[in-house]
């Protein structure tokens, strides 16, 4: 069997030094990068393609869930890593394989890694949902979290324009560029407040405060423009639920 | 106007009143003119009665002229002036009353036996007019009194409320699990230091207990907690922490609430430093001018980063504390500009006395 590769993802050096030290004893593990920060994080997962990943949660800027929904999960074992007992919970719910909470036990380490050595993962979460399982139940995100190649982009809610489904993907338009995110955008939808996004389209979520005006278009239907100039379609359903959002600002 | 409640006392004088000035009167009227006795008893109590009023009445004028505000002449021109115009209308009524009892059967002269004591019932008037008044100052005085122990009662509760509030919030569990997760690492790498830092979280823990009881600590006091504090966190972060001070020595005798900059700094590490991948600074100044001591706790930070974070309740329990203390003679302002988050307090220096 050949080795396998490991990533250890957390913002403190000496947490980072004890996962080494647990795992000099497993020859069958090599660690194949150490990283500090989630940005370094997304870079070294497209690199190295790890079979197993350790996961701080609390980082900053980009938290261990926010790098979870950047990365290629199919042949990925995930253990989270964490002195904060509330995402124990939520480890699971996104498929994680175990999570160690600090002060961890060399017993327990072994356990976690046993486990998924042993353990067939799941199917991984959308982005959406992974992204979802991370926030307070009540709150919508603030920020999407995107790749470019192994740059990590975070856009600013109140500064995205529009969403467009591309067949498996989303493209997020933002201060006028163009992001591409591995999500339905149902699931972007319903990452997002409802009170300022709507679904005006099967393949279309806008930011109500983004749009300028909306105009017929051809015989049956509509079109938003947005303050930018941009155009984009609006359904009949899509119309009626855009007119209720505006009458309840009233 | 507060909504005037009768307590138990105040109906047990206003009966005792009632009675006791109509006997009185009964007495006046009875002996030497000769009304003869169970009329003047009911003929006593029944102008007694009216007198109640005006008595009653007191009770206004001598809120509107609190003791202590008003000055004397004021006060004796108020009570005099009422005394004698209210007793001077009890008198015309009571004239009128006796008047109309002249003509019921068995009340015959009742009219006589009145103009007869004339000046004595005035006097008792005036009198008993008079008493009310002091009896209400002495009423009010009391209730003020209670008052202000319940105040103060409320005060020293709320104040053992937030030095238990902030007690709970320095033992902060993640700050203590990720120390400790930093000492299991350094069991291996570099066990000198694991057992330092194991004592230096055993020592800051020993003193934040130990401070809640206390009411105030000499700054040089909070500074050595801070110390410690920051010993630990620097081993989490590394270079990731830097800490800049700048204290000026008079300030270091000053006496303060525990436990009020601590909070400052946790704050400025989970919300600052924590938030910044290539980690910040903190910076903290003490400087007494004069009779002030102001002490500000800067941090640089991310103002996008982790934004939904900024409830505060760390802040929110220095700044009750403060006021606990000190009421409005202290101020605490948090600001942020650009880069740099700040929080400001300033309150009366004092100072230990010289042992």
């Amino acid at each position: 069997m050949r080795k396998w590769k490991a990533l250890i993802v957390d913002d403190e050096e000496l947490a980072r030094r004890l996962l080494r030290e647990m795992l000099a004893q497993h020859a069958e593990i090599e660690i194949a990068a150490e990283c500090g920060n989630g940005m370094d994080a997304v870079k070294a997962a497209a690199e190295h393609k790890p079979d197993l990943l350790f996961l701080d949660v609390q980082m900053p800027k980009l938290t261990g869930f926010d790098v979870l929904e950047l990365i290629e999960r199919e042949n990925t074992a995930v253990i989270f890593v964490t002195a904060y007992d509330q995402y124990a919970m939520k480890a699971f719910d996104v498929h994680a394989v175990d999570y160690l909470l600090k002060p961890y036990s060399r017993e327990r380490f072994e356990a976690a890694l046993e486990r998924a050595k042993t353990q067939k993962t799941a199917k991984p979460l959308d982005a959406g949902e992974l992204a979802a399982a991370a926030r307070p139940a009540g709150q919508f995100a603030e920020r999407i979290v995107v790749k470019d190649g192994t740059k990590v982009t975070l856009i600013p809610v109140a500064k995205l324009d529009y969403a467009e489904a591309t067949d498996d993907y989303v493209t997020l338009v933002s201060e006028g560029k163009k992001h591409l995110k591995q999500q339905t955008i149902s699931g972007l939808e319903m990452a997002l407040d409802p009170a300022q996004f709507v679904r005006i389209h099967r393949s279309y979520v806008v930011n109500l405060e983004r749009v300028a005006r909306i105009e017929p278009y051809g015989k049956d239907s509509k079109v938003a423009i947005l303050a930018n100039g941009a155009r984009v379609p609006v359904s009949k359903a899509g119309f009626a639920r855009l007119k209720e959002l505006l009458e309840e600002k009233k | 106007m507060a909504r005037i409640k009768f307590t138990g006392a105040q109906h047990l004088i206003f009966w005792l009143g009632w009675i006791g000035f109509g006997l009185v009167l009964a007495g006046m009227l009875h002996v030497k003119p000769g009304m003869p006795v169970l009329n003047a008893i009911y003929f006593g109590i029944g102008i007694s009665g009216i007198a109640q009023l005006s008595a009653w009445s007191a009770g206004f004028s001598c809120r509107t002229a609190p003791l202590a505000k008003t000055p004397s002449w004021r006060l004796a021109l108020t009570h005099l002036a009422a005394a004698v115009l209210l007793t001077l209308l009890w008198m015309q009524l009571t004239l009128f009353l006796a008047k109309v009892m002249n003509a019921v059967s068995g009340w015959e002269g009742t009219a006589s036996y009145v103009t007869f004591r004339t000046g004595l019932i005035f006097g008792a008037g005036i009198f008993y007019y008079l008493l009310s008044v002091a009896i209400n100052y002495a009423l009010i005085a009391q209730k003020e009194s209670q008052k202000a122990q319940e105040l103060a009662l409320e005060s020293s509760m709320r104040a053992r409320e937030a030095e238990l509030s902030a007690l709970k919030a320095q033992i902060n569990p993640h700050f203590l699990y990720n120390s400790l997760n930093s000492i299991s690492a350094l069991t291996s790498i570099d066990p000198a230091r694991a057992r330092e830092m194991c004592v230096s979280l055993a020592d800051f823990l020993r003193l934040t207990l130990g401070m809640g009881e206390k009411g105030v600590i000499p700054l040089r006091e909070e500074l050595g907690l801070l110390e410690k504090y920051c010993a630990i966190e620097k081993v989490r972060f590394g270079e990731r922490l830097a800490l800049k001070e700048q204290v000026e020595e008079s300030a270091k005798n000053c006496l303060l609430p525990p436990l009020l900059l601590q909070p400052l700094f946790e704050n400025a590490v989970v919300h600052g430093i924590a938030q910044m991948p290539e980690g910040g600074w903190i910076c903290l100044k003490a400087e007494r001018s004069g009779e002030r001591l102001m002490l500000t706790v800067e941090n640089s930070w991310d103002p996008e980063a982790g934004s939904s974070r900024r409830n505060g309740v760390g802040l929110k329990n220095v700044q009750r504390r403060l006021e606990a203390r000190y009421g409005s003679a202290a101020q605490l302002q948090a600001s942020a500009e650009e880069n740099v988050f700040r929080v400001t307090m300033q309150f009366p220096a004092e100072e230990e006395a010289k042992k």
